[in-house]
């Protein structure tokens, strides 16, 4: 990817890591940054028995996926180049494409992919350890500032 | 089983709905989710607003209790799973629109069940703080229910 002069890879790195710790809930997730470059960032959480949704399972719950996703698109529109200052999120799609493996720590990996002046458009997937898709998501974003 | 105590362990034993703190309120046959305020919710400390993912959370959480509500009510019917639940639905998709910043207070929600098939069924949802006319979030997601 590209880079717009100025914009240092490890400036936007440290800047979703900041965007991370000082969101109460991506803390109390155990959410933690794996990689960020402008406009694309990865996100994992470890599983916990305290997030499961269906305990027959062991399945993460639905939500927790929505919580990790929203995290990522968020940071991906804050990491873009043009540098918005803040953004909320418009509205949220998510695909669940089958049950990530109970036990393994879940990664999202979103790219802001389409930006206008009001306007940040998003795409993400998550898989578990295994590689496998889990999820998708496609989401608008507000930009403000 | 009656479906008040299906809904009473399933918000006692799915571990995320208990650690988020979901309640229901039934008023007859209307059934609201209560999400009581917490500080693990926020997701924007500047305002402070809830994160999207815990409005979304919740969301989902509140249109499986319809679907569970509707299910259960003496003409459908669930296939038992383990720990006195019916197997669940399984999420297929779902869509969030955020039209106002969840504030830190409590939040509620209800859902409709639009249409319930033996196989899909599509649920609406609305979540609310200070006045049901001006909602924060509304939902829609479609469910895969289990099958006997």
């Amino acid at each position: 990817m590209e880079l717009l002069p100025g914009t240092r890879t490890e400036d936007v790195a440290e800047m979703a890591r900041i965007f991370m710790t000082v969101i109460p809930h991506a803390r109390a997730l155990g959410m933690e940054l794996v990689e960020a470059t402008p406009g694309v960032v990865e996100i994992a959480m470890p599983w916990s028995e305290e997030f499961v949704g269906d305990p027959r399972t062991g399945v993460l719950h639905g939500g927790v996926i929505s919580a990790l996703m929203d995290t990522c698109c968020g940071a991906a529109v804050m990491t873009h180049p043009t540098r918005p200052a803040t953004t909320a999120t418009i509205d949220l799609r998510i695909d669940y494409l089958r049950s990530a493996t109970p036990g393994q720590r879940v990664r999202t990996r979103a790219e802001c992919f389409h930006m206008t002046r009001s306007v940040a458009f998003v795409r993400a997937v998550a898989r578990d350890e295994g590689d496998t898709l889990v999820a998708t998501a496609t989401g608008s974003f507000t930009v403000g500032g | 089983m009656t479906r008040e105590s299906v809904i009473d362990r399933l918000l006692a034993r799915v571990p995320y709905v208990r650690w988020l703190g979901v309640t229901v309120d039934r008023r007859g046959d209307e059934l609201t989710a209560v999400l009581p305020f917490s500080d693990k919710l926020i997701g924007n400390p500047v305002l402070p607003a809830l994160h999207g993912g815990v409005t979304a959370a919740f969301l989902e959480t509140t249109a499986v209790l319809g679907l569970l509500w509707a299910t259960l009510d003496g003409r459908h019917g669930l296939p038992d799973g383990d720990e006195g639940l019916p197997r669940l639905p399984k999420t297929i998709d779902f869509t969030v629109d955020y039209l106002r910043s969840g504030t830190a207070r409590d939040a509620y929600a209800r859902a409709r069940v639009v249409r319930l098939g033996r196989r899909y069924a599509s649920v609406q949802v609305e979540a609310w703080q200070d006045s049901r006319d001006r909602p924060f979030a509304q939902a829609n997601g479609h469910f895969l229910m289990p099958q006997g």
